[in-house]
């Protein structure tokens, strides 16, 4: 076990290292910085100044390196846009983000839950068909239409809940609702499917012949086994849910790290999408980590594999 | 091929599925003869004309007109042919990408395998749409770039698929006997393990369509992706949110084809998937 868990934070790792480095080529191919911010009528002389004041006149190898040993400790320089540590912009973001993400991925889980064990243990009734149909659309709406409709309906012409910003718990309501979808509809899909498989199994009918009250056959036998493809999953999922948000904090003008990271794309400020593609990808690397560790609780089978 | 439509039939879901991927095609095929309008004409007069649903007369707009007078219902018509253009090579792409790749990790083995897997491993560990705003923000949106943006997001799926697929392969009697006739490396590859794999290969293919074209309309609705005056579904949605409280139609019918194409991609794929290998299902 702690040689597996090593491996794993072994290739976390190299993948954050990956991701910083696409980044850093990223923003040296995007053009000279120097240009980029200094206004239109600058010398040569003020330009020259420049590149030796952020380290741009050195090799390009030098330069990576100091990058990287920048990025460890979480300095990604100035930001162009802001005139601020690029981190700080990121961080003060961060909340927003995360407050967002929780609350869509824990309505997801409920509702696809739900759903999912429902349309496996109604199988046949119109509940199934209900619950699965509107699974198979959720799974196909893409968020950014699903965002704009809601805001047509709820916003626009019935006024019940705000259209954009974040501050009361209604502004919450319709941007969690948009990044909960496609989360519960993939859930309950799998969760219905695996249950289906799980319930045809030697040893449920074994639990039932030996006269196991059916809450404790459910719990103990099938929710448990049921639940493993879910949870392998909520890592996928994850990537989903902060994909997700960068269209969602868009729509809705939520001030989070995604929509900070398009601004930043769109104004060529790199060392804020440096700083929050950093945040991200990392925070996305350790919820895949923790996923790949829960596994061992959830099937013994594994814990004794690795 | 004919049991295999005669299940297609029998299957609700999937035929529904194949009905639209039909429709699809068929619409972007054949967008000049189908469009009522020019969709690139302008008519300041009919600026944010409500849709009329029907078209009786050459001056109706069945779905509604955009905030500079060009006929919506046109323009999806239209914007069919860059989704299906963009998605199908992006598809195609990655799948070609993949498939080697996968042939290669799964057949020799060794440092190229590991290489490989890892590479897509850590590519998985990326959100997908950060990794394609990325490259994008890079290479500058272009539909070429668009496309082999949407092909690097994709093509770790088929790798993963095809190693596995060849793994098992590659101990059959059949390969083991070819093999034994002397057949060279080339040869058993192509000849015997490729066709072996593009089964699982086009299953594959199916469900990534979907994906691929959930991810064009997303960059193209956040700027990146097709440029105008391209009609790309993504960014009519886009134009139209501006206009939310004066024209709902500008950006619900786009969103509608969106929804349409993807759910009968995704029924289709299901049903090949459960069709060709039941194991394969529940892995998504």
């Amino acid at each position: 076990m702690p040689k597996y868990v090593l491996s794993r934070l072994g290739e976390a790792l190299i993948a954050i290292w990956g991701l910083l480095t696409l980044v850093f080529v990223a923003a040296r191919l995007t053009g000279d910085p120097a240009v980029l911010m200094l206004p239109l009528g600058a010398t040569d002389a003020d330009l020259a100044e420049f590149r030796h004041a952020l380290g741009l006149d050195l090799p390009l190898w030098e330069q990576y390196a100091i990058f990287l040993a920048d990025a460890v400790r979480g300095n990604f320089g100035e930001s162009l846009l802001h005139q601020r540590p690029a981190m700080d912009v990121v961080l003060e973001r961060f909340p927003a983000t995360i407050q967002l993400s929780l609350v869509a991925l824990v309505m997801g889980m409920v509702i696809g839950v739900i759903a999912g064990f429902v349309a496996a243990l109604k199988r046949g009734t119109f509940l199934e068909l209900i619950a699965m149909t509107t699974a198979l659309l959720g799974q196909a709406t893409p968020i950014f239409w699903l965002g704009i409709i809601l805001i047509l309906v709820f916003a626009v012409q019935l006024g019940w809940l705000p259209a954009g910003g974040r501050g009361t718990l209604a502004h919450l309501v319709l941007p969690a609702i948009t990044l909960a979808t496609f989360t519960s509809a993939s859930i309950a899909r799998l969760l219905r499917s695996s249950m289906i498989e799980i319930l045809k199994e030697d040893y449920i009918r074994t639990a039932w012949a030996k006269g196991l009250v059916s809450h404790l056959v459910f719990m103990r036998h099938v929710a448990r086994n049921a639940l493993i493809p879910v949870v392998t999953m909520l890592g996928i999922l994850a990537g989903e849910l902060f994909s997700g948000a960068v269209v969602t904090e868009t729509i809705f003008s939520w001030p989070g790290v995604g929509r900070v990271i398009l601004l930043a794309i769109q104004s060529k400020d790199f060392p804020v999408v440096q700083a929050g593609v950093a945040v991200i990808s990392a925070m996305f690397i350790l919820i895949n980590l923790l996923v790949d560790l829960t596994y061992g609780l959830l099937d013994p089978r594994i814990r004794i594999n690795r | 091929m004919s049991r295999f439509f005669r299940h297609l039939v029998a299957s609700r879901a999937g035929l529904f599925g194949a009905t639209f991927v039909a429709l699809f095609l068929i619409t972007a095929l054949a967008a000049p003869i189908m469009a009522p309008h020019d969709p690139l004409k302008m008519d300041l007069k009919k600026r944010l004309a409500p849709p009329t649903m029907s078209l009786s007369g050459p001056g109706d707009f069945p779905l509604g007109a955009d905030q500079i007078g060009r006929d919506i219902l046109s323009r999806i018509i239209t914007g069919s042919r860059v989704t299906l253009l963009v998605a199908a090579t992006a598809v195609l792409l990655g799948a070609t990408i993949g498939v080697s790749l996968g042939l290669v990790a799964g057949y020799f083995g060794g440092w190229n395998e590991r290489i490989i897997m890892r590479i897509a491993d850590i590519q998985l560990s990326i959100p997908l749409l950060l990794f394609a705003l990325i490259v994008i923000a890079v290479l500058g949106p272009s539909l070429v770039n668009l496309v082999i943006v949407l092909a690097l997001t994709g093509w770790t799926r088929f790798a993963r698929i095809t190693r596995g697929e060849v793994l098992s392969l590659r101990e059959q009697e059949f390969v083991l006997s070819a093999r034994g006739a002397g057949a060279g490396r080339a040869r058993i590859l192509f000849r015997h393990i490729l066709p072996n794999v593009l089964t699982a290969a086009i299953v594959v293919a199916t469900l990534e369509l979907a994906r691929v074209v959930v991810l064009e309309s997303a960059l193209s609705f956040l700027g990146l992706g097709v440029q105008p005056p391209h009609a790309s579904w993504g960014r009519m949605l886009a134009d139209g949110r501006g206009y939310i409280s004066s024209g709902w139609w500008l950006s619900t019918f786009p969103g509608v084809a969106i929804v349409l194409v993807v759910l009968g991609v995704n029924l289709l794929g299901d049903w090949m998937r459960d069709y060709f290998d039941p194991k394969m299902s529940g892995s998504r």
